[in-house]
């Protein structure tokens, strides 16, 4: 009997050494699996169209990666896809209905003829781009042609020095019904760049130290841009050739340069200002060609003018305001005026309220003549507090007869609006 | 030298004991400390300072400066009749006048400073300095009015006019010069015509270290590019320091050579 159990304690040992080998080898296989790993491309080519990609972590070192058919790849535990800042857009998208989420993708070939993304969508509607990261891109994500799509809650940090070896960071062209949301932008050109856009949704988002402009659009009709931070860009914001746009909530600070404007609006008409912060800027917002657009329920604060209209801005309102601790609150480059200024607070109004309905009885003049004669003739600029200046505003100021007449607020708040 | 130090000791104590500099010490101490009260931020009193400095320190100088100098006409003709070199004299009652309006100036801003601190150090660094120099210059052109004009109450009116002219009507000068030559580039020009008046150098070079130089455009970026170089530097500079010597240089002049 002790032979047969020496048999069965040795054939056990022996079952027990093959299983574990057997389970070491099958670990092993695995194990090579992930280190000569699949192309991400083989990946992409190989699956059916309405497959789910999950990358599961990774690095793919690898550009020029298209998608020809409807196709999710997701990414878990931070894949990375380095283009290596070689070959063109490192994903281009031309079918509908693919998206990419949780993906880390990086070093896009900066390119002078190119305008290489790391996710370029091509004539394709419904896609999406959720939660990605972006590292040293040239461009960002690059829509053109393309509807319906969602660009949500993404993060942008390139390090482009000059505006000629810089991307956007968000780019559309020709594309309408896009939906931008949650995406933080910093160190591109433009932080999000819209041209021929149609009723594109813009909110939540922060685009700051952007080289050029935090948001740009040309020709974008009826898109709306809510709760917004644009700070310390290059230039700001600047929106052209533009009707009903709506601007709510958002935040314009710290554009500070002789050329950055908080909100530079060139040729936009039927559009809405409203709840927006103008904080620090050298120029609040500085239109040119405007007509028809609501400015209100807007602070003004600590900017260099609060707001700059030329004379060819027409038919708009300003109303319900705060402009406080601006330099120079208004300018304007002509004594004609075609605006309205109604109700706002102005810190610098010094008129009284005998009636106590809140509202001061003496018109503001929110011109100074000084910034009058500075926008005529730039260089008087350079007597910018000086004595001189003092007097001649003053004197301007008891018996006016250079300001623009019609440019009064009669109706001046009393109190800071809420 | 031992005998220019009694003097100046002399002067000092006159002046500290008059009620002017001490008025004017506080002027600038309650200003600045409102400043600060009301708006907080540092470098907004700064512009608010540097506008009440621009327009006080010459207009006070140069005033206080004549009637000074009327004033302790007869005490120097009594030691004029002592054993003392008129050279001596005259340094020590300039230095006598300077030092106390700097420093109540200086100490007039740097209380309030200290106590709430300030980030924009450079700017207050050179509101300080230019307030310290416009003293010296204005109160050298007070003894140049003092000595060539008798009449004590003719000489207060010129003293005004002269600062009217650099305060104030200069500027119009330069403004009236903008628009009649707008037609040609008058950057260059700018820069050598507003070096030439004190008062307007101060000015820019203060504002040149704050952020509204952004505001001042294309001419301002021409200026910056000009007094940020070493060079720009060192002829704002160096004009600053002519404007303190001629005029004393020619008010030492004319009260050598004066008859009293």
């Amino acid at each position: 009997m002790p032979k047969k159990i020496y048999i069965l304690f040795a054939s056990f040992f022996i079952s027990c050494i093959i299983f574990f080998t057997a389970l070491s080898t099958s670990n092993k296989s695995e194990k090579d699996v992930k280190t000569t790993q699949i192309s991400l491309k083989d990946l992409v080519s190989n699956a059916a169209p309405n497959d789910t990609i999950t990358l599961n972590g990774g690095y793919y070192p690898e550009s020029g990666i298209e998608i020809y058919k409807p196709l999710t790849i997701i990414g878990k535990n931070d894949p990375v896809i380095d283009g290596q800042s070689k070959g063109k857009n490192i994903f281009l998208i031309k079918n509908d209905s693919v998206s990419l989420a949780g993906l880390t993708i990086k070093n896009v070939a900066r390119h002078a003829l190119w305008d290489n993304a790391a996710i370029r969508i091509d004539n394709s509607h419904q896609c999406k781009v959720l939660n990605c990261k972006f590292e040293n891109a040239y461009f960002g994500i690059y829509l053109a042609k393309s509807s319906n799509c969602e660009v949500i809650g993404n993060k942008f940090q390139s390090q482009g020095s000059h505006e000629s070896d810089a991307g956007n960071g968000i780019h559309l062209w020709k594309s309408g019904h896009i939906h931008i949301k949650d995406n933080v932008i910093k160190g591109h050109r433009d932080g999000i760049y819209l041209e021929f856009g149609k009723a594109c949704m813009i909110e939540n988002n922060w685009s700051e130290n952007n080289i050029r402009y935090g948001l740009h659009f040309m020709f974008s009709d009826s898109c709306k841009y809510l709760n917004n931070h644009f700070e310390h860009n290059g230039a700001g914001v600047a929106v052209m050739y533009t009707h009903d746009i709506e601007m709510i909530n958002n935040t314009f600070a710290n554009n500070w340069g002789t050329a950055a404007y908080g909100l530079l609006l060139k040729d936009i008409h039927d559009s809405k200002i409203y709840g927006n912060q103008f904080v620090n800027n050298t120029v609040g917002i500085h239109s040119e060609g405007s007509i028809r657009i609501k400015v209100e329920h807007n602070n003004f604060i600590r900017n260099g003018w609060g707001a700059r209209i030329f004379a060819n801005s027409n038919d708009n309102f300003f109303g319900s305001n705060n402009f406080i601790s601006n330099t120079f609150d208004i300018a304007s480059n002509s004594r004609m005026n075609f605006n309205k200024f109604i109700g706002n607070y102005w810190s610098g109004y010094s008129g009284y309220d005998i009636n106590l309905d809140g509202w001061g009885d003496v018109p503001y003049r929110p011109v100074r003549l000084f910034s009058l004669l500075a926008s005529q003739q730039e260089p008087v600029m350079l007597l910018l507090h000086s004595i001189f200046i003092e007097f001649l505003d003053i004197a301007e100021r008891i018996f006016p007869v250079l300001t623009p007449e019609t440019l009064i607020d009669s109706k001046p708040s009393m109190k800071i609006i809420k | 030298m031992n005998l220019f130090i009694k003097i100046l000791k002399y002067e000092l104590n006159n002046i500290m004991r008059s009620k002017w500099v001490i008025a004017y010490f506080m002027f600038f101490l309650v200003i600045t400390e409102v400043l600060f009260r009301f708006s907080g931020d540092s470098s907004r009193v700064l512009v608010g300072l540097m506008n009440i400095a621009l327009l006080l320190i010459p207009l006070v100088s140069i005033i206080f400066g004549t009637i000074h100098f009327y004033n302790s006409r007869e005490f120097m003709e009594l030691l004029l009749a002592q054993p003392v070199k008129r050279n001596v004299l005259f340094s020590a009652s300039w230095l006598g006048l300077v030092l106390p309006l700097s420093l109540a100036y200086v100490m007039g801003l740097a209380l309030p400073f200290l106590l709430h601190g300030t980030s924009d150090f450079a700017p207050y660094l050179i509101l300080l300095s230019s307030g310290v120099i416009l003293s010296f210059i204005f109160v050298g052109l007070a003894f140049i009015i003092a000595l060539k004009i008798t009449e004590k109450s003719f000489g207060v009116g010129l003293a005004f006019i002269v600062w009217l002219f650099f305060g104030v009507i200069y500027d119009g000068l330069i403004m009236l010069i903008i628009w009649q030559f707008s037609d040609y580039p008058l950057e260059a020009f700018m820069i050598g015509i507003s070096s030439l008046n004190p008062i307007d150098l101060c000015r820019i070079t203060i504002m040149l270290k704050f952020d509204i130089a952004a505001l001042m455009g294309y001419t301002g970026a021409i200026f910056e590019k000009f007094f940020g170089s070493l060079f720009g530097i060192g002829i704002a500079f160096s004009m600053l320091m002519a404007w303190i010597l001629i005029p004393y240089l020619i008010a030492k002049r004319l009260f050598n050579k004066k008859d009293f």
